[in-house]
């Protein structure tokens, strides 16, 4: 029986992590601040490529204010869901530095293709994080403006961003935007259970044979929906790469400093014109996989507690008052404004307004469709003909 | 006028080189387009006159070609797909389906996929499975996607050129039995007056029944109409060219003089094109109508083998004997 597989048995349910083997094995990664808030110089990937960060003191305070903010952001966003105002949410709870490390790591023109759970890198582009709810909430589809911020559409259908960002990326290569320091960079986002998927390893073929200034960053957060990554492969994520003939490395993806500094050095690698990589962010899905399902059904406590201790956050913060980067006073302020921008987010939500019905026939087509015109003017027609009808 | 007679083929493959000369955001991306010029050679000679970033050969996955021309046209290209046969557009089909057709409506009108999908579809040219399939049912179905398809060269050469510079995304369906058909081609015929992309065209004016046809059916039901001529009917014979959107103003003026309908199409008929232009025309010409609308088509079978296939693809016969029944009511 699979370790950490919920099974039933009284066996089973002594099983830890630690006790994995096989695909969630090789617990090798790239690590540069311990779940004990202790700091690690520099790391070491698979290829020998070395990994450190040199942060001011601001600068690791924006990264605490950071990943307090979207997991404050994240819970009202929940909480909303559980009160009927959300459709649906993804939450990134325990994602936050893996989101958060490799968000900030991206330039300003880089170009990131998400899923429907990167809101941590959403917030990392500057866009306003009400945008996703509206999508949740089932007011429109998502309000961004995916070139303006360089922040895709969440792409919905498991991995087919992969190959959006592969092309992205190859344009890039055309336009003659690597080689140089101010090149230009893709990163696609996709999650453990996306490395199955057709498109995916189609994508991984492609950005290596257009050598495509592309970086693979898989979120894997140990299940796709109930399936532990034992369903989803036989090998660490990573090592893929090495068969598709780019490099893999897989990082701590609880540490915001490694998650920073692996992703830094593979789009700078990518925007030199050295071609793709894969990041296997190794991390874990502290709630749901989205609202509607029931993480207890197929994961067990001890497990879940196992990789609390690990919390993405609280290593910060104990290293930031070790090394009296900040102090209570600081700590109290991120905390009041986490939960001012999470009021005023609330507030936004419950103001959003429906639609008008009839905007539903809008953007089908740049250039319309005469069919679809008939159709819309005989639904406003029809909606005009009720009584007091403000349409 | 620059005129020329060249196949349909031909036509194509001109229509392409002169939307690379006119764009230089225009791609062509496929399996074998490059060296080969296509297994059909509709892009012999372009990778050599416009090298291999214009005209790029991919791996061998359809997927891959169809996702990745997504985020090549979110990059500002616009890319033309070729897909080798029918029967291999379905790898592809849920990036068509679930993304190039609807990242425009899902950006709310921010992103546009200018995309073509070249498709050579349809049989009767002797070839084994998954080689002649009709799935234009399946594209049509789909919102935010439009589907035409050409009959003759000059259309070829316009109509290629102008799905290329449209900025909705296209499938555009190639009638693979016709590609060595030969016609006259006006060279400097204007790609937005005379017939916008998505206009159907009378190609037989009559007055006794109208036949409704797209793509390799055109052709069959011309001569269809020459037959019935000689028995004394004047069919008339209007080429849809767009399957989605329909341009359905010709066939209700026809018909509503004629008072006939006969759709025929080589797709299985269950779901098809046909049942959409029947429940239409019947809706908008009830009462002009003699006689219900009938269907010509394939059967609702795989396509079958190459050595029976003629008995599935809808023949001049099958044409004219539909034509009569309509007469027979």
């Amino acid at each position: 029986m699979a370790k950490g597989d919920p099974g039933g048995t009284t066996r089973s349910r002594r099983a830890t992590p630690r006790s994995r083997k096989g695909a969630a094995g090789d617990p090798a990664l790239v690590q540069l601040l311990t779940p004990e808030g202790e700091r690690i110089d520099s790391a070491t990937g698979p290829d020998g490529t070395e990994y450190r960060v040199d942060f001011t003191d601001e600068e690791y305070r924006g990264l605490y204010r950071d990943l307090v903010l979207v997991r404050k952001l994240d819970a009202e966003a929940t909480a909303l869901q559980r009160q009927g105002e959300l459709g649906l949410w993804a939450s990134l709870l325990g994602q936050e530095a893996a989101q958060v490390g490799s968000g900030r790591a991206l330039r300003t023109q880089d170009m990131a293709f998400p899923t429907y759970r990167e809101h941590g890198v959403l917030y990392c582009r500057g866009i306003d994080p009400i945008m996703p709810l509206g999508l949740f909430r089932g007011v429109d589809q998502g309000g961004w403006d995916p070139n303006e911020f360089k922040f895709n559409m969440y792409t919905i259908v498991i991995g087919a961003q992969t190959l959006h960002a592969t092309g992205y990326a190859m344009g890039i290569t055309i336009d003659g935007k690597t080689g140089t320091d101010d090149g230009e960079a893709a990163i696609a986002y996709f999650g453990d259970g996306a490395t199955s998927q057709g498109d995916v390893n189609e994508a991984f073929v492609w950005a290596s044979v257009f050598n495509a200034p592309l970086v693979f960053f898989c979120q894997n957060n140990q299940y796709a929906i109930s399936e532990p990554l034992e369903r989803q492969t036989r090998v660490p994520l990573y090592q893929r790469a090495a068969g598709f003939g780019f490099p893999g490395v897989r990082v701590d993806g609880n540490d915001v400093l490694a998650t920073y500094a692996v992703t830094r050095t593979a789009l700078d690698n990518a925007r030199l014109g050295q071609g793709p990589s894969l990041i296997e962010a190794y991390t874990y899905r502290m709630g749901a996989h989205t609202t509607s399902d029931d993480p207890t059904r197929y994961r067990i406590a001890s497990e879940v507690e196992a990789w609390q201790a690990k919390d993405p956050i609280a290593r910060v913060k104990v290293f930031l008052e070790k090394q009296k980067i900040a102090d209570a006073d600081f700590f109290a302020e991120i905390d009041e404004q986490a939960r001012r921008e999470s009021v005023h987010l609330r507030e936004r939500v419950l103001a959003m307004p429906d639609p008008e019905p009839v905007t539903m026939f809008d953007h089908v087509y740049p250039n319309g469709s005469p069919l679809l015109d008939e159709q819309r003017a005989k639904f406003s027609r029809y909606m005009e003909s009720f009584e007091g009808s403000a349409h | 006028m620059a005129t020329e007679t060249l196949t349909i083929g031909k036509a194509l493959n001109t229509g392409l080189r002169r939307a690379l000369e006119n764009d230089p955001k225009v791609i062509i991306m496929g399996e074998d387009v490059g060296k080969l010029g296509g297994v059909f050679r509709i892009t012999d000679g372009l990778q050599k006159d416009f090298g291999d970033q214009r005209v790029i050969d991919t791996p061998l996955a359809e997927s891959g070609i169809i996702g990745t021309a997504v985020g090549l046209a979110i990059r500002g290209y616009r890319p033309v797909c070729e897909i080798q046969f029918d029967g291999f557009v379905y790898p592809a089909y849920d990036q068509i389906v679930s993304q190039v057709a609807k990242m425009h409506y899902r950006s709310g009108g921010r992103l546009s996929i200018p995309m073509v999908i070249r498709i050579p579809f349809g049989g009767g040219i002797g070839a084994v499975e998954h080689h002649s399939e009709s799935p234009e049912a399946y594209f049509a179905h789909t919102a935010g996607l439009k589907v035409v398809t050409c009959s003759n060269p000059q259309d070829a050469y316009v109509m290629i050129q102008q799905a290329i510079a449209s900025d909705d995304p296209i499938v555009f369906l190639e009638p693979k039995r016709r590609y060595w058909e030969k016609g006259q081609v006006d060279l400097d015929a204007p790609l937005s007056d005379a017939y916008p992309l998505h206009s159907a065209r009378v190609v037989r004016p009559g007055t006794d029944a109208t036949v409704l046809a797209y793509g390799p059916m055109v052709r069959t039901c011309l001569e269809a109409a020459t037959a019935a001529a000689e028995d004394g009917r004047e069919l008339e014979v209007i080429d849809l060219r767009s399957l989605s959107p329909l341009d359905l103003t010709a066939a209700y003026e026809s018909v509503k003089r004629t008072g006939r309908a006969v759709v025929v199409h080589e797709a299985p008929s269950n779901i098809g094109l046909g049942a959409e232009l029947a429940a239409r025309i019947t809706e908008e010409c009830f009462y002009s109508l003699e006689s219900p609308v009938l269907r010509v088509t394939g059967f609702d079978i795989p396509y079958p083998a190459a050595r029976v296939e003629e008995e599935f693809l809808p023949d001049l016969d099958r044409v004219l004997d539909a034509v009569d029944r309509t007469f027979g009511w």
